[in-house]
Order: structure tokens, then sequence, then C-alpha cells
């Protein structure tokens, strides 16, 4: 039999882990990355001359991302490595790509998607002014830029990367005005059954908001959104929000980190045909897939925060058991004993994902009390009230079709930001369940697609 | 090193790389070597660009080129994603589309 | 279970079927539509939206005609515009022998009542000055335009409804028979609908229905492909697209008042009735946005952020089947629009109704007439 031609789009955890599996059983994939280095969001490798340490960079999970590094350097010359080249549309058993102004196509006997994940967003009044961030954006900019979003920033929203990425901007010496958690603090300790799946993330979890008080950050938990404040051409000036106990405060900053958790990046599965699942506890659709990763699709495989987020360490195991899946469907010998075990782990990182969710939940009741002039769709700059509108005059109750009336998630950004909150806006003005809305369906291209583009003579044949 | 006020951004290390010079409108600007363009503009000013439906300027939202709210343009007229694109010294970039200048033809 | 009854159902809620419905009812007529989906959510919906006469096969311009003054009115009929705009349309093309042809078109448009303006290499240039140096000459419609295809058929469906249309969406007819005097139309869960006249305006699906009743067409589906790129200042006014033997020269391109330029053109891709999808093809893209950049060269520069594409009916002639039906009386069909329809949508609706309401038309409508496929059906039955 030829070499069979397998792609992996993603070099995080989950596609390094793959390439790695594959190369082992002496199969050379194709790993494309948009990226112009490896590592993906987490293990996100600063520029070229940067000198801050590891410890300094990636703090308790400097061995992890040393380790995954070199594993990647490892794999260089037995690996078709293509960085700075995104995959923006998938024919059949060919994926489109696009490298600086140049199209490609490659054929693919199997492909394993790890596109890993962007933040999940809920809109609050204001969040369209400059100066609001998403949670992983002021994540990146310390990390891979070494900078502040701002010279005074307050941290909004909920999940882990609230106080990480806090703890992460006040140990670097940026100062952090607030800590503003939407999750009231009771359901954390309801989730610790689940939580206890993971004691070390846990007690590091814990250890961070410890660190944050100590550092005399405020820290507010079940607090309601309320406004950022600020001027068109200024950007961000003051935040307000309502305390857990009713009362409205007024915070003076000058950027806004925010975010609700994450979401997959699941274009490419869902260009694929892939089927997609609602999962009721976090009120988003997932593209389907089995223990191992196999989509609903032959020939097409998901791992790591792009098909479900289960976080890093979870990547890394699935990468693993999508390469094994991909090799064992392809007729080679598959060691039992090791899939077992990676399935094992992997059932763990699910317990503790559902206790995650439960501690620090999507505030989806917030898209029933945006206000009729909040924007919703930064993009196409459409707010609530015209969302509304699309449902109530024009009887939109899909969510696609509420697309087509309103532009909602029509942007540049293809939905990323405010395809979930869209959805529960729908929902709540409906009066029906949010899986009933659906998903925003993909569409060629993944990312914008210069139009002088040329393509390649390639075409992999 | 390029700690300026005006700037929305602020460094926190990484500091003594050799810096490059670019213009933002016509005004002379100073980033570092491995700065993104966003970066290197938001170290200077407070804004990118401004949103085409009137709704005031905007300074990026993801940094991970997923947003796409961070395109500027270079003064010939290509736009470049300022999150993913890295710094080069003698960038001449523009915070509005060119296009405006286009005449309307009718 | 009893039948609901009116004066006529129309079966599909495309613009074609909202339209028919609408004017129907302004003609007094009691009418039910039928809508499998959400109206206007197939080929209506999700078309290029040119509102485009010049270039039209000839004897289709004074229903053309008929369509483009509905469109001028919308706002007034419907209370909403549908973002239709009259900016102009402009044909252009590359080969000189392609002049000939775009000059004895204009010509006979004349005797239609379409008036072109031609334009050489010169004019072209001081008038529409983005156009590549390939861009030899062209025509230029300028009460043509185009409208927002995502709005049309939702609002005739709307106004029709307001004004008394039962509307039905998510009723899918199985079957149609005219056991009586009276048609009978079956939904998928068995809800009946009955009236003496049936006008099918089904798309794509228009042949499984004509089949009930031994009136099959050759029906052909296919997903033109479109796209759009992020906004822009709106400068482009006028629709362009290139006038041509060669099919992948053929592209065309619209910018709506927010500011994206929508494109479309070159080589179809499949599309799927029974599941009801089309999908764009990344690998047709290529070419479109290299016809685009020979087209209107300064937009290289800018970014795609969407494609799509939808089901749409053919028929060989490249014409529709839209008339009475040659064997059943009472029986109508609008359906087969070749890629075309969005323009003559209002127009069909109100032509249907008149035929319905007066028994005939004064535009005229008999080259579409389903008896021309009789022969060959008939032979494909005997064969
Ligand atoms: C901004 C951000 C910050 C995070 N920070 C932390 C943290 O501090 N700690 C933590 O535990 N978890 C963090 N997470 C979660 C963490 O990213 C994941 O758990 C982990 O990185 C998942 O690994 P992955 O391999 O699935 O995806 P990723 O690491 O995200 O890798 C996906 C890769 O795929 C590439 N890609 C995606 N789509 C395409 C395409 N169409 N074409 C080409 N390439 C493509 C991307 O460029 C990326 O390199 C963060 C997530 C985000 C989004
Ligand atoms: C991508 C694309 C671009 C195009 N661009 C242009 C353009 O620029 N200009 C132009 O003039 N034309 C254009 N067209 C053509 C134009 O869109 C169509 O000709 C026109 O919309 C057809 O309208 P319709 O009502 O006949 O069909 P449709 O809009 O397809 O409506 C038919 C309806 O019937 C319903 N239906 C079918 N079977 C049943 C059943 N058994 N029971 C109940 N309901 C049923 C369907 O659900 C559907 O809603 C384009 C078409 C496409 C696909
Ligand atoms: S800031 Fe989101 S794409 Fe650049």
């Amino acid at each position: 039999m030829a070499e069979p031609r397998i792609v992996i789009v993603g070099a995080g955890p989950a596609g390094v882990r793959a390439a790695e599996t594959l190369v082992a059983s002496g199969v050379r994939p194709i790993v494309i990355d948009e990226g112009g280095r490896d590592g993906g969001q987490i293990y996100r490798r600063q520029p070229e001359g940067f000198r801050r340490s590891y410890a300094s960079l990636y703090g308790s999970e400097a061995g992890r991302a040393e380790d995954m590094h070199r594993s990647f350097d490892a794999l260089r010359d037995r690996i078709d490595y293509r960085p700075e080249t995104l995959a923006w549309g998938i024919w059949e058993k060919q994926l489109h790509l696009l490298q600086g102004s140049r199209t490609s196509a490659v054929d693919f006997d199997a492909l394993i998607i790890a596109s890993g994940a962007t933040d999940r967003l809920m809109p609050v009044r204001g969040w369209n002014r400059a100066g609001v961030y998403s949670m992983g954006a002021a994540q990146i900019a310390l990390k891979s830029q070494a900078t502040a979003i701002g010279k005074r920033v307050v941290f909004m929203g909920s999940g882990p990367l609230l106080y990480l990425v806090a703890a992460q901007y006040s140990k670097a010496g940026a100062e952090v005005a607030a800590v503003l958690d939407t999750s009231p603090f009771h359901l954390r300790v309801k989730a610790l059954p689940q939580l206890i799946a993971r004691p070390d993330v846990l007690l590091k979890g814990l250890a961070l908001t410890l660190k944050l008080r100590r550092g005399g950050i405020e820290i507010q938990t079940g607090i309601t959104p309320v406004e950022i404040e600020g001027r068109p051409e200024i950007g961000v000036e003051t935040i307000r929000f309502r305390t857990s106990k009713g009362k409205v405060r007024t915070i003076a900053c000058d950027a806004v980190a925010l975010g609700y958790h994450l979401r997959p990046e699941a274009q490419l599965a869902d260009l694929a045909r892939c089927e997609f699942r609602f999962d009721a506890q976090t009120r988003q659709f997932f593209p389907v897939k089995d223990a191992d990763g196999r989509s609903s699709v032959a020939g097409v495989y998901l791992a790591g925060d792009g098909a479900l987020t289960l976080g890093a360490d979870a990547a890394e195991v699935a990468g693993r058991l999508a390469a094994l899946a991909v090799l064992s469907d392809l007729g080679r010998q598959v060691a039992g004993v090791q899939v077992a075990r990676l399935r094992r782990r992997l059932r763990i990182f699910e317990r503790f994902r559902r206790g995650i969710a439960a501690a620090f939940p999507w505030p989806a009741g917030a898209a029933a009390a945006l206000g009729e002039d909040t924007v919703v769709c930064r993009c196409e700059n459409i707010t609530a009230g015209e969302l509304r509108a699309a449902v109530s005059d024009n009887g939109a109750v899909e969510i696609n079709r509420a697309k087509a009336f309103s532009r909602v998630g029509m942007g540049r950004c293809q939905g990323r930001y405010c395809g979930h909150a869209a959805a529960e806006v729908i929902a709540a003005c409906a009066g029906v369940p949010v899986e009933a809305v659906g998903r925003i369906r993909a569409q060629a291209p993944v990312k914008p697609l210069i139009i002088g583009a040329e393509s390649d003579a390639e075409q992999a044949a | 090193m390029t700690s300026n006020e005006s700037g929305r951004f602020r460094r926190l290390g990484e500091e003594g790389r050799s810096r490059l010079v670019f213009s933002i409108d016509g005004q002379p600007a100073e980033g570092c070597k491995g700065d993104s363009l966003l970066v290197a503009m938001l170290m200077q000013i407070r804004h990118l660009r401004s949103s085409e439906f009137g709704d005031g300027n905007r300074a990026g939202f993801c940094l991970m080129g997923a947003c796409q709210d961070c395109w500027v343009w270079t003064d010939t007229g290509e736009r470049l994603r300022a999150c993913t694109t890295p710094l080069a010294a003698g960038m001449r970039i523009a915070t509005k589309a060119p296009e405006q200048a286009w005449p309307s033809l009718a | 279970m009893k039948p609901m009854q009116a004066d006529v159902i129309v079966i599909g809620g495309g613009l074609m079927g909202t339209a028919a419905a609408f004017f129907l009812r302004r003609r007094g007529r009691s009418v039910i539509l039928l809508e499998r989906g959400l109206v206007g959510q197939q080929a209506s919906g999700v078309n290029f939206g040119n509102v485009r006469r010049q270039g039209r096969f000839l004897p289709q311009l004074p229903l053309a005609n008929r369509s483009r003054e509905i469109w001028g009115r919308l706002k007034e009929l419907l209370g909403e515009d549908a973002e239709f705009l009259a900016t102009g349309h402009i044909r252009v093309c590359y080969d000189p022998r392609q002049i000939g042809v775009i000059e004895a078109y204009a010509q006979k448009a004349r005797d239609y009542g379409l008036d072109l303006e031609l334009l050489n290499a010169n004019s072209l240039k001081a008038r529409f000055g983005f156009f590549g140096p390939e861009a030899i000459a062209g025509s230029y419609s300028p009460n043509d335009g185009h409208a927002n295809p995502r709005l049309a058929a939702p609002a005739f469906g709307r106004a029709a409804a307001r004004t008394g249309v039962a509307v039905f969406e998510n009723t899918e007819i199985i079957s149609i028979a005219k056991p009586g005097d009276d048609f009978q139309a079956i939904a998928a869960d068995g809800r009946m609908f009955s009236a003496p006249i049936a006008l099918v305006t089904a798309g794509a699906w228009g042949g499984a229905l004509s089949r009930q009743f031994e009136e099959p067409v050759p029906i052909a589906v296919h997903g033109p492909q479109m796209a759009v790129t992020e906004p822009l200042p709106y400068r482009l006014k006028p629709v362009i697209g290139v006038s041509t033997a060669i099919p992948q020269e053929v592209v065309y391109l619209r910018q709506v008042e927010r500011g994206n330029i929508v494109f479309g053109g070159g080589a179809r891709g499949p599309a799927f009735a029974d599941i009801r999808r089309a999908y764009a093809v990344p690998g047709h893209l290529g070419n479109q946005l290299r016809q685009i950049r020979r087209l209107v060269p300064a937009l290289a520069n800018m970014r795609v952020i969407r494609t799509w594409s939808g089901i749409e009916s053919y028929l060989p002639d490249d014409i529709p089947v839209m008339g009475p039906s040659a064997r059943v009386s009472g029986l109508y069909y609008a359906f087969g629009f070749c890629g075309h329809g969005f323009q003559l949508g209002p127009g069909v609706g109100d032509v249907m109704a008149e035929l319905i309401d007066r028994g005939s038309t004064m535009t005229p409508i008999e080259p579409f007439h389903i008896k021309r496929f009789a022969v060959e059906a008939a032979r494909s039955v005997s064969a």
C-alpha cells in the first residue's frame, strides 16, 4: 500500500502528540499551522530574540512546555511541517490551504483536526470599545509580547483563565484593578466532588486565588456586568458592575480582559460535514466524536480543545488517541493497552471539565438582560435590539435565519465571538430552548482570504 | 525604552531589543524587533482603525488572528492583520481605509 | 381530517410563490401558501441579488420589465424595499468579437423598451475608472440594480400574511392530485389542503410535483457559487458583469450599501435537492478570484470572508416553466428559473395572479409553456 497521506491541522499539544505518535509508527504526516511557531495556545513560543525563561513564561507548566517544544523540535525533519499556513476549506478528501497569498490543496486519507479553541464571549454594553480584549488576548499580549493590554486592567468573566491571567499579569508587574467573576462562589464548593478528579490542578487554582488576594487585588464573585464605559475615540475609561449584594460599583480602568471560558474552533469539522451534538451543561454544540476522536465522517478525526474543551493535558492525550485511531483504521497494529490507558485518562479530564463548567457556568441569563442598544455582533455593529427584531418582527427562531435577517454573525469573524451569545438572545426572545436555535453554520474561508491569492500548481497528486 | 504615555499597551520586560522605525498615518513611530505590528502601534497610539459602522475606534480584540478586528492598511493599500504581522522596519501604516479616497462612481 | 379550503393553493414559498400569493390576494382571491421549510430559504434567499434585465433572453424582457416596475414600488406595496437599489448594471467584454454581440443585443432590446447605453474603451474608462485594461467595451443599463435576497421573499411572505394569505411554513406537500373539482394537497404530516386552483412554485422541486400530473420536465439542479468580501467604503455603485462566450470568464459583482462586495460566477457546484443543501466548492474560488482581479484590479487587496451556494433548477433550453398546465385545468406552474429568477420574481407573481384571475395575461409568456417538453416526455415514456 502506498504511504498513507495523513494531515494534521494544528501544532498545539494535540497536534504535536498526534504527529509524534504517527512518526513513531513510521508515518510522515503533514502538519499545518497558521502560526509561525509551534506550541499552540498554551505553550505559545515567544518571538526569536526574547529572553524570558520557561519558568517565567509558563510558570507551573514550564516543564510541560519545554517538553512539548523539545518533542516538536525532534520531529521537525520527520514531518512535513508547514507553518504560517491556514487551512481554509475542505472538499471531500482535500484540504485547501493559504500560505501568504498562495492557495494550494492537499489530498488526505486521514485528517486530524487539532484546531484548538478561542474565547467564549458574552457581550456587555460597551464591549465594542477600544481597550476591551478577550481573556486569551490579554494572556497573549503578556506571553508572546511581554506587554499588558493597558495600564490598569480589569479582568471580568468567568472560568479558570480569569484567575490565571490576572495572576500572570500581577506577577509580571502589571496593575490589576480587579477580578470580577460572574460565577457565585458557592458553585465552586458544590463542584468540588468533580474538581477533585484532578487534585493537582485544583490546588493550583486555589493557590492562584490566594496569591491574588495576598497581592491586595480585589476579587468579586457573583457579579453582574453592567457596562464598560468610555468614549468612542478614547476607548475604555471605567467599568460598572453590580456586586453579589446588589450594589452598583464603578472601577476606573483603561483596559478590560473579558472571557467566559472557551469554545472550540470547529469550522473545519463543520466544513468536513461532521455531525455536532448539543452539550446541555455548557449550552453549546461540539462536534461528535467517539472515545478515540473519530468524527462522524470517515477519515476525519478530532483532537484537543477544537473538539471538546478539556485543557492542554487532555489535548496531548486526545492527540495521541486520534493518531492511534488513524493507524488502527489504516490497518496498522495498535497496542490495546495503550489505548485503554489513554481513554481512562481522558475520562478523568472529562469529569474535571464537568466540574469546571459547574463551578464557572456560562452566564446564559445575561443574554436576556442585554439592553436593546448593546452591541451583540462587534464586526457588523448589530445590537441586541436589532437581533430581537429579527425574532419578533420576522419570526426567525433558528440562528442562521436570524443571521440572514439581522446580519449578526455575518462579519469578518464569522460569528466566533457573537454566535453563542446571539443564540441565547434569540432563545430568550423566542421562548425556545437554546439547542433549538442551533449554531451558526461554518462557511469557507475559515479566515479571510485575499482576492489577490494565486493558486499553486501543487495539487498533490 | 519606548514607554509612551499616549499608547494603550504597556511593556513589562524584554527591554533592550533593537529598535525598528516605522510610521503611522505619516507620523514617525518606533517599535522593537519581535513586536507584532499591533503591539508596536498600540505602544504609540490608542487604536488601530475605526469601525466601519460608526461605533468608534477599535484596537483589536483577540490578538490571535481570530476576530479580524485589527486589520490596518499600508500606504500602498495593502491590508495587514496587525496582531499576526511582525513589525518590520520602514512599514508605513495607515489607520484609515485608502478606498475612502476612491471616487464614487454611479 | 377536514381539508383546509381556499380559492388557490400555492405550493412553494420562494420569491415566486410568495409574490404570487401576495398578488392573488390583492385580486381578492383566498390563498393558502404552503412551504416545506421557511419562506425564502432556498434559491430565493441565497442568490446573488441581481435585478438585471440586460442580457436576458429577449422574449423574456416584457416579463422582466414588468418585474422591474414592481421592484421600484416594493416599499409602497410591502412596506419595505428589500434594499432594492436602481444603481444601474454594466456588462463589459474582453473579446472584440463580443462587441458585436453586445451591440446587436442593445439594438434588439430597444424594441422591448430596454434602453442600453453602449460604451467603448474610452467612455468605459472615463466613466468607470475601476475596470481593468482588458475591458474593451460594455453596455450600461441605467435602471437595473440589485436587492437583498435574504429579505425579498420573506417581505412578500409577511405582506401576503398581513393581507390574509394563510401561510403555512414547515409544511411539505408530498402528494397532489385533482380527484374531482378540487385539487387535494397532502402534507407529510397528513394535513390536507384543497382548492379549485393550484399553482406550483416549488423551484428545483417543481418537477417532482408536475410529474404527479404526468407532466415531467427534464430539470437539472446545480449550485451557482457566491462569495462576499469584508466591508469597504461604498464606492462601486453599479452591478458589474462580464459578457463572454467562455464560461469560466463569467463573473459578476455588486457592492452593498454597507460596503461588502458580493460576487459570483464561474463553475457551479453540485446541489443536493434531497437534503436541500448546496455547498460552495473551495476549488472553484481560485478562478473567481482571478476573474475578479481581471475585471476590477483594485480589488486584489480585499479579503473574501464567506462563500456559499444554493440550489437552482435549470432546464435544457435555459428558460423557465411558466403558465397553465397542458393537461389539467386549474393547474399552473412557475418554476425552473435557470439562474435568472430573482429579478423576475415579483413580475412572475403578478403575471401568475393575473393569469389565474383573468384567464389570460397582458405579458407574453408563451415560450415558457410546459407543453414544450410534452413531446420529449412522451418520447421518453415510449422509449
Ligand atoms: C488564548 C488562550 C489561552 C489559553 N491559555 C491557557 C493557559 O494558560 N493554561 C491552560 O491550561 N490552558 C489555556 N488555554 C487552553 C489551551 O489552549 C488548551 O487547553 C490547549 O492549548 C489545547 O491544545 P490544542 O492542541 O487542542 O489547541 P491549541 O493549542 O489551541 O492549538 C491549535 C493550533 O491549531 C492552529 N490552527 C487552528 N485552526 C487552524 C487552521 N484553520 N489552519 C491552520 N492552523 C490552525 C492554531 O494556530 C494553533 O496553533 C488557552 C486557550 C486560549 C485560546
Ligand atoms: C446562488 C444563486 C445565485 C443566483 N443569482 C441570481 C441573480 O443574481 N439574479 C437572478 O435573477 N436570479 C438569480 N438566481 C436564481 C434565483 O435565485 C431563482 O431563480 C429564484 O429565486 C427561484 O425562485 P423560486 O421561488 O422558484 O425557487 P425557490 O426560492 O427555491 O423556492 C422554492 C420553494 O418551494 C419549496 N418547496 C419545494 N417543494 C415543496 C413541496 N413539495 N412542498 C412545499 N414546499 C416546497 C422550497 O422549500 C422552496 O422554498 C440565483 C440562484 C442561486 C441559487
Ligand atoms: S486582534 Fe483579533 S485578529 Fe487581530
